[in-house]
């Protein structure tokens, strides 16, 4: 091959490439544009002080809104995230600190393997252990499935930022006659602090965006409520629900709630990258 | 590092009873019992689901379950056929349109964009991955199937009418949710997952790889295709059998736009369905005992089918790989 047709290759690979790229980022952008442009045109007062009702009520006209699937979202997720926390963690400890323990390994392959689960099939688990032992669905139900999601991605972002953390750190502690346990708690972890709540933040948004395992727990509710033990709305499953609803006007309050969820997840999002960074920063320096 | 003081840490000898402090029993203690509750989910998820599909079992049996092709509640004949296929074809189609476009972006973003423009697709990349499903879902039910089906779909059905009538009966009368519209959008929703993992992949490989070929005369392409593609290979494996993986079980988006049809056969343009779109819509629906392991079962297969490739992805790569699993 002479030496212009190489370079006349690589001019050709070179702007195939580029028009792949365009495939795939013109598409998000668009979708991300869309979500926008039609979200912001569907917010208004009453989207964030009413609750959805019957259809009838938003046909007539009448003030309907979705806040009670905002006030559901932030009372299931977090109820989820105080159940998830202390086992993510403890499973990042082990895995990293305590990484001769024989159990390691394994809970190693098991939160590999539980990050590549569909969640709906934690919604199945949740269902089959919370709702039919307790006899309904139920925003406790929601709760722990939810919780199923963010015990694995806890636990996998905790233990490898405990894992970036400088071995001398240890070393310095345990030559100051320190116990194990307090090197672990008052110097590898507040040392790792920002790396361990960014993972918590993104296992917090990754739950927040899921509806298939609230579809199968706690199921939805037209009417504000706050019991844990009855069915409690989620922004999520009731976006699915609203796309598929017939009725014109729900449509439209499914484009809001998306915005919203849109919003809350990039919001969380960027602060995790941000903070990311900044560990970046510090770990390189 | 971690060889000179773990050996320590270890050896009980070394360390005195009297110098061990009572806290660390405790504490190690209650971190592994927490941390036991991850190994519990997962175990729990085998065999709880198990058990509940047991039923469905002991009725159809585990092969012909699979290969039975009604899925019909009302008479209670459950065969799980239809959304094997539907999911197996989806994924996979899925996959090949989005396999070529992702390495594409990843080897756009690591070796011709300059720093910045990088950092800003990147960025939108992950931030597509970040979006939640449901929230695709609803541009796909509102927007793009109704757009691409008067602007795609109808054109080549009644091209197909008049002129190639062998066609029909694959293709089928359009429908506004249908199998070529969900496997577009799980398409678009698996390129961030190929493209974040070949990245990563990509960006494993030492600059001196690159340096020696760039010596020896190479081209830019020559580059890539010959040093830093080979190096990267089995990254870019692992990495695409874990967005197989994110194909078969993406749930929200796929059930929202594949139209729900439960009966074989399924055309191009018409309504199909996959496993976890029917866990989605009949769930909710299944008094029946029957009816209600048999979509239990399906979730069965889908873990088991999951769990393969995630097991298989890992096992390359530590295997397979030239530096075996320090990537």
């Amino acid at each position: 091959m002479t030496l212009q047709a190489r370079y006349a290759r690589d001019r050709l690979v070179e702007i195939s490439i580029i028009l792949l790229t365009l495939l795939v980022v013109v598409p998000l952008l668009i979708i991300i544009v869309y979500v926008i442009m039609n979200g912001f045109s569907a917010l208004n007062l009453s989207f964030f002080t009413e609750e959805l009702g019957s259809p009838a009520r938003a046909m007539q006209g009448r003030p309907a809104g979705l806040m009670h699937s905002i006030i559901g979202t932030i009372v299931i997720d977090l109820v989820a995230l105080m159940m998830a926390v202390p086992f993510g963690i403890a499973t990042g400890i082990m895995m990293s600190e305590y990484h001769e323990h024989p159990f390691s390994p394994v809970a190693r392959l098991m939160t590999s393997t539980l990050n590549g689960m569909p969640a709906v099939l934690m919604g199945l688990l949740a269902y089959a252990l919370v709702v039919k032992n307790t006899g309904g669905f139920s925003a406790l139900a929601g709760s722990v499935a939810l919780a199923f999601v963010m015990v694995p991605i806890i636990a996998r972002t905790t233990e490898s930022v405990l894992r970036i953390t400088p071995w001398s750190l240890r070393e310095a502690g345990l030559a100051l006659g320190l116990p194990r346990w307090k090197v672990t708690m008052s110097l590898v972890l507040p040392a790792a602090r920002a790396g361990v709540i960014t993972g918590i933040l993104i296992a917090f948004a990754r739950a927040a965006g899921e509806a298939a395992p609230l579809l199968l727990t706690s199921f939805g509710n037209n009417y504000f409520s706050i019991d844990l033990t009855s069915p409690m709305d989620t922004l999520p499953q009731r976006l699915y629900s609203l796309a598929i609803s017939p009725y014109r006007q729900w449509h439209s309050m499914g484009w809001g709630g998306a915005i919203i969820l849109l919003l809350f997840v990039m919001i969380t999002f960027y602060v995790g990258r941000v903070v990311i960074r900044k560990l970046e920063k510090y770990t390189n320096s | 590092m971690t060889d000179t003081v773990l050996p320590a840490l270890r050896s009980r000898t070394l360390v005195p009873a009297r110098y061990r402090a009572p806290g660390d029993r405790v504490f190690k203690t209650v971190v592994v019992v927490l941390a036991s509750g991850i190994i519990a989910l997962a175990l729990a998820m085998a065999v709880v689901i198990y058990l509940e599909a047991a039923p469905t079992f002991r009725a159809f049996g585990y092969v012909s379950f699979l290969t039975e092709t009604t899925w019909d509640p009302v008479a209670a004949i459950h065969g799980a056929l239809p959304f094997i296929l539907g999911t197996l074809l989806t994924s996979f189609s899925a996959l090949l349109l989005a396999v070529f476009p992702a390495l594409g972006v990843a080897i756009f973003t690591a070796e011709y964009a300059p720093r910045w423009l990088a950092e800003i697709i990147n960025y939108t990349v992950d931030l597509l991955a970040a979006i939640p499903s449901v929230v695709i879902g609803l541009w796909g039910i509102f927007n793009f199937a109704p757009q691409i089906r008067d602007a795609v779909y109808m054109p080549i059905y009644m091209w197909a009418l008049e002129d190639a009538e062998w066609l029909v009966p694959i293709i089928g009368a359009p429908s506004t949710y249908n199998f070529v519209t969900a496997t577009l959008i799980l398409a678009l929703m698996i390129v961030p997952y190929t493209v974040a993992l070949s990245r990563d992949a990509i960006g494993q490989v030492p600059k001196e790889q690159r340096e020696a070929a760039w010596a020896l005369g190479a081209t830019r392409w020559e580059v890539i295709r010959n040093s830093v593609l080979p190096y990267a290979r089995t990254g870019i494996i692992a990495g695409i059998l874990l967005s197989l993986a994110r194909a078969l079980g993406e749930t929200m988006a796929v059930a929202m736009l594949i139209g729900n049809r439960n009966r074989l056969p399924f055309t191009l343009f018409g309504p199909a369905a996959t496993m976890p779109s029917v866990i989605i819509n009949e769930f909710r629906e299944a008094v029946e005992p029957l009816h209600y392991s048999s979509i239990m079962a399906v979730g069965f297969y889908l873990f088991i089918v999951t769990i393969g490739i995630n097991l298989l992805a890992s096992w390359i790569q530590q295997k397979l790989s030239l530096t075996k699993g320090t990537l």
